[in-house]
């Protein structure tokens, strides 16, 4: 597809913007100034400033002679990129690839997308006159390369927009400067006579190279479109996305999910054509305003479901404030995973139902109380018990070992072990009574010890000797002695419960 | 005799109908479900452990907690049957390797620990209506009838069986679950002479069944299934010496 691209120049940018922030600053002449070795230089100046004289780079001092009721304004380093980078989000409702171009300029890649504003002329005077009517006095140009469009943004008087291979021509009659050159170049084609494009451009390469460097040559193939020049998009392009504009704002969560069903189908088709499934997708909503509304869903497993996405988007869409309303809405697809077609390995589930449906059940819940609240288990090679299990890390992982029935565990494990006190006989010896939370229990039968050993490569500490003890109710409690007798007065827990 | 024939045939048939319509059914695949409970398979509609429908348990003490998950935990070893099964709580001190001995494989139970009751009801609902899981237990302390009968209708729909487990709840009240139990642990008994513990015990009562007769029942959970013990044998007291093991 031929490239096709936008620049857009903002003639007063931080300026524009102190005016749309204090609106009483409209059509007066004020500065922004900044200290610069000692003295108040002029950073950028309004429209009405220039007009009388005023022009950035001069000193405060010597304005104030010239037009003593200026008013001057403090500048804040990096406000203008800061805005830029603003605006070129803003600018995404246009085409995907938009680049902030420093220090007061935008770079859209509109390729393919002009025709959906019903031609190029409609499409940059719909850019230009949204931008305008934000309050920024903005030119814009459109052509076949970077070099040109910014050329033509600046310099051209003509007609803003370039035919596809013209951009010869329209170079021919703009200044040296429109080719981004360095002040250095620019001032000896100053000295040499070169005020216009035409007047050098058909001279041997190799004489340019000489007089001007290699500087000189790679801008003008760029501007031409011999080399190719690349952008850098404020936001990285997602492989997975799918855009929606809409002709009218959309407000009502209706129209909403109307566009989340149309985008889902969409990105839907194209993920089962690839054989892929998603495990996270964001929507995000570009508001009339500039704001841009955004909620994300998570699934446990690649899914391509339609109905099953729209249900977890479901509980998040009436979180979107629409305000004035929605004009573009983007599905992305940040995470993408094949998805795998023997997936009936861990469950066996009758009948014609599948654990797709266990895993779209998991998504709905972890949607609204959080995946973190999920959890299975599988065993881990360890006989100290709170080690003896370890959280899976996906729906379909399988345990690599048997998990053990030899020893008795109990059904309900206490998470901190809580200290009973004891009658025990001799050491060694099940208790023969002990106390738990204020109730005394008559040991009947006992079975025990077992013991259990630190992992000293994974925690220091004493070993534990666990018994089995019925009391005369018939319960069943797991207790454990923690230390040697001998070594001080060993301490006895409760830790669990046997069924 | 063909008369009286003929009038139990047209009693069984009334009694068909008005189980249905009071949303009990029979799935046609549960025949080959056998929960193994034996003699107390009598005290449920249709004499079969009624699948498809709630069950409430409630116990008072955290003895009787870890009794009654083990119960529930041989009763749902039965039902999975390779299925997955969903264990909603909110303070959960279930001990998955413990499972394993119920005839469970730990592993294909997925546990979610919720901190809010508000949660866990809803959590259980949906899980009620996913027909792919075979079962869902659900832990809280309360439970009011509009919950429980939204619990049951789910259930209706989908015919998953669900259990209700209510530790120390405020009050016993009334609610929409086809039975409520309680699980008492009962001393275990080993073989003469030998020191250690037995297999465990429970007193399984059945409070209430609808369309069935309540009862109480002493069982032991010995080789992977559940069995009956007569209830002479507790009338003489143990008498054992302590030795360990």
């Amino acid at each position: 597809m031929p490239k096709r691209f936008v620049a857009i120049w903002f003639r007063h940018l931080t300026t524009d913007w102190m005016v749309r922030c204090q609106p009483h600053l409209k059509g007066t002449p004020f500065v922004m100034a900044a200290p610069e070795r000692g003295r108040m230089v002029i950073k950028a100046a309004s429209a009405a400033a220039e007009a009388k004289g005023i022009l950035p780079g001069m000193v405060v001092a010597d304005c104030r002679a010239i037009f003593p009721a200026l008013q001057v304004l403090d500048d804040k380093p990096g406000q203008a990129d800061k805005l830029l980078n603003a605006l070129a989000e803003w600018c995404i409702r246009f085409t995907p690839i938009a680049a902030a171009d420093p220090p007061d300029g935008l770079i859209l890649d509109i390729s393919g997308c002009a025709h959906l504003w019903g031609g190029e002329s409609q499409y940059l005077k719909d850019i230009v006159t949204r931008i305008r009517g934000f309050g920024y006095d903005v030119r814009a140009a459109m052509s076949d390369t970077v070099g040109t469009a910014w050329a033509v943004s600046r310099y051209g008087k003509i007609k803003p927009i370039i035919e596809p291979g013209c951009q010869l021509d329209a170079l021919l009659k703009l200044p040296p400067a429109a080719l981004r050159l360095d002040a250095g170049i620019l001032q000896r084609m100053e000295k040499l006579g070169l005020y216009q494009v035409q007047s050098f451009i058909n001279m041997p390469r190799r004489v340019l190279f000489r007089r001007f460097g290699q500087n000189l040559l790679t801008r003008l193939a760029q501007s031409l479109g011999q080399e190719i020049e690349v952008l850098q998009p404020i936001q990285p392009i997602l492989p997975y996305q799918e855009r929606l504009p809409s002709l009218e704002p959309i407000r009502t969560a209706t129209g909403i999910e109307i566009a989340l069903k149309k985008l889902l189908e969409t990105l839907c088709q194209r993920l089962i054509k690839e054989g892929k499934g998603l495990r996270t997708c964001i929507f995000k909503c570009y508001r009339m305003d500039g704001n841009i509304q955004q909620t994300g869903i998570s699934t446990s497993r690649a899914s391509r479901n339609v109905e099953h996405l729209f249900k977890l988007f479901g509980i998040k869409v009436p979180g979107l404030e629409p305000a004035l309303g929605f004009e573009l809405f983007i599905l992305e697809a940040p995470v993408v995973e094949d998805v795998l077609p023997s997936q009936n390995v861990l469950w066996h589930i009758k009948g014609n139902r599948s654990d797709t449906e266990i895993a779209e059940l998991l998504d709905r819940l972890g949607g609204k109380v959080g995946m973190n609240t999920i959890h299975r288990y599988l065993p881990d090679e360890h006989y100290w018990p709170e080690r003896s299990v370890k959280t899976a890390t996906s729906l379909c992982e399988k345990p690599h070992t048997a998990w053990r029935t030899d020893l008795p565990r109990p059904v309900l494990l206490l998470p901190q072990p809580e200290p009973i006190e004891v009658t025990v006989p001799i050491p060694d010896y099940p208790p023969m009574l002990f106390h738990y939370k204020g109730k005394l229990h008559n040991v009947v039968k006992a079975d025990g010890p077992e013991r259990v050993e630190q992992e000293w490569w994974l925690n220091e500490g004493l070993q534990r000797d666990y018994y089995c003890v019925e009391d005369e109710n018939g319960a069943r409690y797991w207790l454990f002695r923690a230390g040697h007798y001998g070594c001080g007065e060993p301490k006895w827990y409760m830790h669990g419960f046997f069924a | 005799m063909t008369q009286l024939a003929e009038k139990n045939d047209v009693i069984q048939q009334l009694q068909k109908e008005v189980l249905s319509l009071q949303g009990y059914k029979r799935a046609s695949g549960s025949q080959s479900i056998k929960t193994g409970l034996g003699l107390m398979e009598r005290a449920f509609p249709g004499k079969t452990f009624p699948i498809g429908a709630v069950h409430e348990f409630i116990s008072n003490a955290i003895e009787d907690t870890a009794s009654t998950n083990g119960f529930i935990a041989g009763l749902i070893g039965k039902l999975m049957q390779g299925g997955a099964c969903l264990w909603v709580s909110s303070k959960r001190t279930i001990f998955p390797p413990a499972l394993k001995i119920f005839g469970i494989e730990p592993e294909r139970i997925i546990f979610i620990d919720l901190a809010k009751q508000k949660d866990v009801l809803w959590s259980i609902e949906e899980a009620l209506k996913c027909e792919s899981l075979a079962a869902v237990v659900g832990e809280l302390n309360e439970l009011s009838f509009t919950e429980s009968r939204r619990l049951q209708l789910a259930v209706e729909q989908s015919n998953v069986t669900g259990f209700i487990h209510r530790y120390n709840p405020k009050s016993e009240n009334t609610v929409a679950c086809t039975t409520r139990w309680k699980v008492k642990p009962l001393a275990s008994v080993t073989e003469s002479g030998m020191p250690g513990l037995g297999f465990p015990r429970w007193n399984v009562q059945l409070l209430k069944v609808r369309n069935g007769k309540p009862g109480s029942w002493q069982i032991e959970w010995s080789a992977g299934n559940f069995q009956h013990i007569p209830k002479q044998v507790f009338s003489i007291p143990e008498i054992q010496t302590l030795k360990a093991g």
